[in-house]
């Protein structure tokens, strides 16, 4: 099949043959990081505007050398630095981004809707790298592409998420890219931490953390955002480590060649204990090796089609 | 897939294509005096079926192992930025070092030699080849760089706008090389 889309805004708008061309035209491309020159100049003459209003440095750097192994010419752009302290809006922005040539943006916003809202009103690409608790699109492409990696395929898993589902755009992304590849998906959280309705999604839900992981192929382990919560959800972050922090002596409770899975940035000894963390079991590096991959795959798709 | 209105006329068959690959494993080996430091890379996909039967040919002559390594041109296409929609990419492997090492690259038909210069650029990046020769099963003409191939199974004229395609084995056809007239993407 052929690329058409101008954005990559949600996984929910991917067919489940788009998501197989990305995914495939990853593990294409995963071999040039191997190289010695790492480097092809598939995307030579293009520029990339890394537009994060948000901060972060791992998913910002991934996709910076994402494009540059593809030769593109990146910007990078944060919002403390620019005219936007000085009152101007996203779309203006973006348009003035865009008036200089810009092939693709990638945006990272506070907003939900943020990246759907921009690729109306720009002729460029544009890549949702995180809108508020809506969506984060590559995180789950590069946790599936990990997933396939490890196990050969998806469907017929069990995959457990576990933590804050309702605040978490990665938890979001993920359910909607597994369920559509046909893998079961369960989540594990405290009733606080759950999304009214979260079973309308087509997961299993779990109180318990022993209880899900009864069987369980992959556990993906979703940070604690302390930043965002204050202590609303949690009586304490000490009762949260005590009920689901995947311990050792927990991941027992797994298949015994499960896998565990964690976006970044870690919070060693509250939702994954250092013993777990840094065992053969984790794969945690290998998403974000693997999410220059897929960034690539991205990319070089998307600038087809534009 | 054959369009009612194609027209398919033989160039070589299976035979023919079995004794140019048998011929060009023989000059490979004169040329360079032997198998020592001597690597085959096909081009995807055509080339790498008939350097895997080379390297077959090679080693059932030589007796000796003869690396072999496959490569995906697409990321060093000159047309990217043109066209529309983006051809896929395959997997390019190539588990030896390159450097220092004879390479013969092999593709199934020489045309306008885009291909080969794209082919090329992605092995310089890769590691600095001793030598690169190039092997092809057919060379219909109309070049458009200048490159010119050491080993050629067949050199057929042929109009521009005609297609000639190579059929494999390997893909559950009969072993043959045709000019396919009629074609609606030519």
């Amino acid at each position: 099949m052929t690329w058409t889309r101008k954005d990559l805004l949600t996984i929910t708008e991917l067919s489940v043959d788009e998501i197989e061309l990305i995914l495939t035209t990853a593990e294409s491309l995963k071999e040039v990081g191997d190289r010695d020159i790492k480097k092809v100049p598939a995307l030579r003459g293009k520029t990339v505007v890394n537009l994060f209003f948000e901060p972060s440095t791992r998913t910002r750097t991934s996709f910076e050398l994402a494009a540059k192994r593809l030769s593109a010419d990146v910007i990078n752009f944060s919002p403390s630095t620019s005219s936007v302290v000085k009152g101007e809006t996203l779309i203006d922005t973006a348009r003035n981004i865009e008036s200089m040539q810009a092939d693709i943006i990638v945006l990272r916003h506070s907003s939900p809707g943020a990246a759907e809202h921009l690729a109306r009103f720009v002729k460029s690409s544009v890549i949702n790298a995180g809108d508020g608790w809506h969506a984060h699109p590559t995180q789950a492409l590069l946790d599936v592409f990990t997933i396939r990696e490890k196990k050969k395929q998806i469907e017929g898993l069990i995959v457990v998420i576990v933590g804050d589902i309702a605040h978490s755009r990665v938890a979001r992304s993920n359910i909607a890219v597994l369920t559509k590849l046909g893998a079961e998906v369960r989540v594990a959280a405290p009733p606080t931490m759950l999304p009214l309705y979260v079973e309308r999604l087509g997961v299993k839900v779990y109180y318990r953390f022993e209880d899900a992981l009864n069987g369980a192929d992959v556990i993906m382990m979703l940070r604690l955002q302390r930043e965002r919560l204050g202590r609303a959800l949690l009586p304490s972050t000490r009762e949260y480590a005590t009920l689901f922090c995947l311990t050792a002596e927990r991941f027992t409770l797994a298949k015994p060649e499960a896998i565990v899975m964690h976006p970044g940035p870690l919070n060693r000894g509250i939702e994954i204990s250092p013993a777990v963390a840094d065992s053969s079991a984790a794969v945690i590096l290998d998403q974000v090796s693997n999410g220059v991959s897929v960034r690539m795959a991205l990319m070089y798709l998307l600038s087809g089609a534009a | 897939m054959m369009d009612s209105a194609q027209n398919e006329r033989l160039l070589m068959d299976a035979q023919e294509v079995s004794r140019a690959l048998s011929r060009i494993s023989h000059e490979i080996l004169e040329r360079n005096k032997g198998s020592q430091d001597l690597a085959l890379i096909g081009i995807r996909t055509g080339g790498v079926y008939l350097g895997q039967r080379l390297v077959t040919r090679i080693q059932q002559i030589e007796h000796c192992e003869i690396p072999f390594g496959e490569l995906d041109i697409t990321l060093y296409r000159d047309d990217l930025s043109i066209r529309k929609g983006q051809p896929e990419v395959r997997k390019t492997s190539i588990p030896f070092n390159i450097s220092d090492v004879k390479i013969v690259l092999v593709d199934d038909v020489l045309f306008t030699g885009r291909t080969i210069r794209a082919a090329l650029d992605s092995l310089m990046d890769l590691g600095r080849p001793a030598e690169i020769q190039l092997a092809v099963l057919v060379d219909r003409g109309h070049r458009q760089l200048p490159i010119r191939a050491n080993y050629v199974g067949k050199s057929i004229p042929t109009a521009r706008e005609e297609k000639v395609q190579v059929f494999f084995e390997e893909l559950g056809q009969v072993d043959r090389v045709s000019i396919i007239t009629g074609s609606r993407d030519v």
